[in-house]
């Protein structure tokens, strides 16, 4: 190879600056594990995971925290990932969540994500004593997020502290911890929605079909277009489902996510339609707008 | 942006594929809020199409005035918004055409050095503001200063505010060359000029016609072309390994990251530190096997021989070796609130290594308003300084201005597990060969055997300092009564003590017992007879000053006589100076206690339960 040709380009730079992320914290956390939200942050972020340590297994199993909400086609995706996995896939719902029959209707969205989510995540963390925890998030996401550090140091109570974080330097990660504190990891913090995306498409990674348009059956709420995802979906009065062309910009619990109409059928057109249209990422999460900065404060509750 | 638009439009699979083949460039913005650092980089993400409709709707309502501010477009947490600045290093993505791009965007005003020092650390140009209306300030040649220490190879200096000057442009050439002549004192590759207004747009992402006297490139042509590729270092392998893969006994695979130089298959390298060579083998991806692998891409290797290879070894090349080394110096940048203790063992992360560590010696600080070497009395939160370290284990290191990888490393603090430093290793170069690395391996593994659990460690786990309570008196005086009750009453508050008992007859083989307790971060009773001034003497001069407390157990003569009447009494001189007397003919043995342990809690032995 020629001197000149020694260049990595920017996606083959964030691929290994990632996987020397995930190698990091596999070696050096006792017991890490990898959260699997099902969406195509995960999907890459499970591929690179792979590579970092092909031929062998993953090191450490994968947990999907489970709110029982999510689309059909979410649980049917992860469920064929499960069958070719190489390693161990955790799902775990909040058991009294689940009792109450907490679900995004009854409980407004805040209450439900903070049961379903939140502290079913803590729960989970601390019943298997995970002291490291993959996330899929990206700085690029929302503007709190731009100052969170890869290594994402949270106390015995899960907390996230914005103003006392660690310095990060380099790419030297210091993950040094005392027993019941736990570290979230962020591979891709220095990706890009479009990088993710690009990487989908060059790497041939499958997705939630969710994600490519197709005629669904869908209500309006408050100018969101929201998916009649299976029977326990509660229609106002008057209200009837109609069949739009739609595609989801980001997945999560059917009742909570909102689509936006579009002819986008291929990843290619995914990023075309999402480089034209210059809409912010979480716009379609219908979580982010309960209050100004409401990303922070989950953070702060121990939410990803 | 209309260009890219357009072929995003016509042609996306052809947009995709240029996008992800495009360099990516890392720079650091510096300068305060008043430089209008804010506004040049909510000026660029404007310009360059990266705002999103939503986004500039939320900056447009949140402006003051009418003209939208393009300075919210990089604001951060709630409460630094409440606060008015910016307090940590916040990381924004854009693209061009030409390149993509990651600035790490750092504060102005408090904890200013190590938030710079954390942005600049991965940075590969470093853009700098300056105010035209006030010229060089100490500030811009303190982040020049910091910014070349960091080793960020390209630096650009933005004139900014421009518009407040007239565009003249002999503010310009006078600021340029004042900074000039200062820079060359630096270690920058290159070092560019601009003319610019943020707030206005001049020379920031197209060419201003308010500076015809400026043929030189935008800002953003210049972040689009700087060449870096020939920053990082093609030449010294260093392959740290970061993980054994080992999925069947027939696959060894050593997974890292290329910190620096090419590796080939069928090169022949040398583990460190078991000193053994072997050949490449194969080097594995998941996309199937490679040829070379260079300086930032992460491959696994395997060689043709089976060695014990473990993470934090280093694989290399026999004829390109780093320093192999415990001890070395460093420029430190502290970063903690909690100020360096030079007693403290530390932790540093080095690579793929983590190692028990000291800072020995502070050879001299950098004064940060003349940029000159000070002497110190000790780092605190933003100092920098110089410092010889000692490690518990050989690190495989290079100077940091070589080797950006093996040069850095970062230092935790034990206990709290914070990151208190930065560092980056400053060697004198000389070549070192495989037997003088050997050597000095071997001469690792001879040394003396020695604590790495300091004084201070010592003291956080036991919550009190070391010390020996030596109680001096007459034969009768009650002195081993006292010592055991005393003992009695600090193992009930809760402290570690005990009482030392005799060994012997020899005084001295009793001080060394005495010293080894209190070393240990015990209290240590005494009550040993000691007679003579001199006696006590040795005492303190053996165990230090300030770790001995002299208790003269002054019951009277008489009473002590009647108690011991065969005991020797001659030649007892009483303490000149004790730190507390005590009288128990006078007082009850409790109250005595008390006495001392008032004494041993107003000398700040203890900390607080």
């Amino acid at each position: 190879m020629k001197p000149s040709e020694r260049k990595l380009s920017q996606l083959r730079q964030l691929e290994a600056e990632s996987i020397h992320i995930i190698r990091e914290a596999a070696a050096e956390f006792d017991n890490p594990v990898m959260m699997y939200s099902v969406g195509k942050d995960s999907s890459v972020m499970l591929r690179l995971a792979e590579r970092a340590f092909s031929p062998g297994p993953l090191p450490f199993p994968l947990l999907h925290v489970d709110t029982t909400w999510k689309f059909q086609d979410m649980y049917r995706y992860r469920d064929k990932i499960e069958a070719n996995l190489k390693g161990k896939l955790i799902k775990y719902t909040n058991p009294e969540g689940l009792a109450m029959g907490v679900n995004p209707f009854d409980f407004g969205s805040k209450k439900y994500t903070d049961i379903m989510k939140t502290e079913a995540l803590k729960q989970a963390l601390t019943k298997y004593e995970f002291d490291c925890a993959f996330g899929g998030a990206r700085r690029d996401e929302e503007k709190s997020r731009a100052k969170e550090r890869i290594f994402s140091f949270r106390d015995s109570h899960h907390q996230w502290d914005p103003k006392n974080q660690r310095p990060e330097l380099w790419n030297i990660f210091n993950a040094q911890i005392k027993k019941g504190e736990n570290v979230r990891v962020f591979p891709l913090s220095n990706w890009t929605e479009l990088d993710v995306w690009l990487y989908v498409w060059l790497e041939d990674i499958p997705v939630v079909p969710l994600y490519f348009a197709k005629e669904r059956p869908v209500v309006d709420r408050s100018g969101t277009w929201i998916l009649v995802d299976d029977d326990r979906m509660r229609l106002e009065p008057g209200e009837k489902p109609q069949m739009k062309k739609v595609r989801f910009r980001t997945l999560g619990c059917y009742p909570l996510s909102g689509a936006v109409e579009s002819e986008a059928d291929t990843v290619p057109k995914v990023i075309q339609e999402m480089l034209l249209n210059r809409f912010s990422e979480r716009q379609g999460r219908l979580i982010d707008f309960d209050e100004e900065g409401s990303m922070e404060v989950k953070k702060r509750e121990g939410y990803f | 942006m209309t260009d890219e638009e357009d072929l995003i439009r016509e042609d996306i699979e052809a947009y995709l594929a240029k996008y992800q083949e495009k360099e990516l460039l890392r720079f650091v913005s510096v300068g305060s809020v008043d430089d209008g650092k804010s506004t040049l980089i909510g000026r660029i993400l404007y310009d360059t199409g990266m705002v999103f409709e939503d986004q500039m709707a939320a900056v447009r309502a949140a402006s003051q005035s009418d003209k939208p501010d393009l300075a919210l477009l990089t604001d951060g947490l709630k409460a630094e918004r409440e606060q008015g600045i910016t307090i940590d290093v916040a990381y924004r993505y854009f693209t061009t055409s030409k390149r993509k791009f990651i600035i790490a965007d750092t504060p102005g005003h408090i904890q200013y050095t190590r938030n710079m020092v954390t942005g600049a650390s991965t940075a590969d140009v470093a853009l700098i503001l300056i105010d035209a209306r006030h010229g060089v300030l100490q500030q811009s040649r303190r982040h020049a200063y910091i910014a070349s220490l960091l080793g960020i190879p390209h630096l650009a200096v933005c004139v900014n505010k421009m518009d407040l000057r007239d565009y003249s442009q002999q503010v310009f050439d006078e600021i340029s060359a004042d900074f000039t002549a200062f820079g060359k004192t630096l270690r920058f590759k290159d070092i560019q000029f601009f003319p610019v207004s943020a707030l206005v747009g001049d020379n920031v992402v197209s060419d201003s016609e308010n500076t015809p006297w400026y043929d030189g490139p935008n800002v953003l042509e210049y972040l689009e072309t700087v060449p870096i590729i020939e920053d990082r270092n093609f030449h010294d392998l260093r392959y740290p390994v970061q993980y054994v893969i080992r999925p069947d006994l027939d696959y060894r695979g050593f997974a890292a990251e290329v910190a620096s130089g090419v590796i080939a298959k069928g090169d022949e390298v040398v583990a460190l530190p078991s000193g053994r060579t072997s050949k490449v083998k194969a080097i594995d991806t998941y996309d199937g096997e490679l040829d070379e692998a260079f300086a930032g891409q992460s491959v696994t290797i395997r060689l043709t021989d089976e060695i014990d290879i473990s993470r934090g070894d280093m694989i290399v090349k026999p004829d390109n070796l780093p320093r192999v080394t415990r001890r070395f110096d460093a420029h430190l940048v502290w970063m903690h609130e909690k100020p360096l203790d030079t007693e403290k063992a530390y932790l540093i992360k080095h690579s793929t290594q983590t190692v028990r560590a000291q800072i020995d010696k502070i050879y001299h600080e950098i004064d940060m308003d003349s940029l000159q070497p000070k002497s110190s009395d000790g780092l605190r939160l933003n100092d920098i300084a110089k410092v010889r370290l000692s490690c518990h284990r050989a690190l495989y290191v290079d100077d940091y201005q070589r080797n950006r990888e093996t040069g850095a490393f970062i230092v935790i603090d034990s206990l709290s597990n914070n990151t208190v430093a930065a560092g980056m290793i400053a060697l004198e170069f000389a070549d070192q060969n495989l037997s003088d690395v050997m050597k000095e391996l071997h001469a690792e593994s001879a040394m003396e055997p020695k604590t790495f659990v300091s004084p201070s460690e010592r003291m956080e786990r036991f919550g009190q300092r070391g010390a020996t309570v030596w109680l001096t008196g007459l034969p009768g005086s009650g002195r081993w009564t006292l010592a055991y009750a005393l003992e009695r009453k600090l193992f009930d508050l809760g402290r570690t003590a005990t009482v030392v008992s005799p060994v012997g007859e020899d005084l001295r083989s009793m001080i060394s017992a005495a010293k080894a307790v209190t070393d240990a971060g015990l209290i240590n009773i005494c009550a040993f007879p000691s007679r003579t001034r001199n006696d006590r003497e040795l005492l303190v001069e053996r165990i230090g000053r300030d770790r001995v407390v002299q208790v003269y157990v002054n019951t009277d003569e008489a009473l002590c006589r009647e108690r011991r009447p065969d005991a020797d009494f001659t030649g007892f001189e009483p303490p000149e100076n004790p730190d507390i007397t005590v009288a128990l003919d006078k007082m009850r043995i409790d109250k005595a206690v008390e006495i001392i342990l008032e004494a041993l809690e107003k000398r700040g032995q203890f900390e607080a339960q």
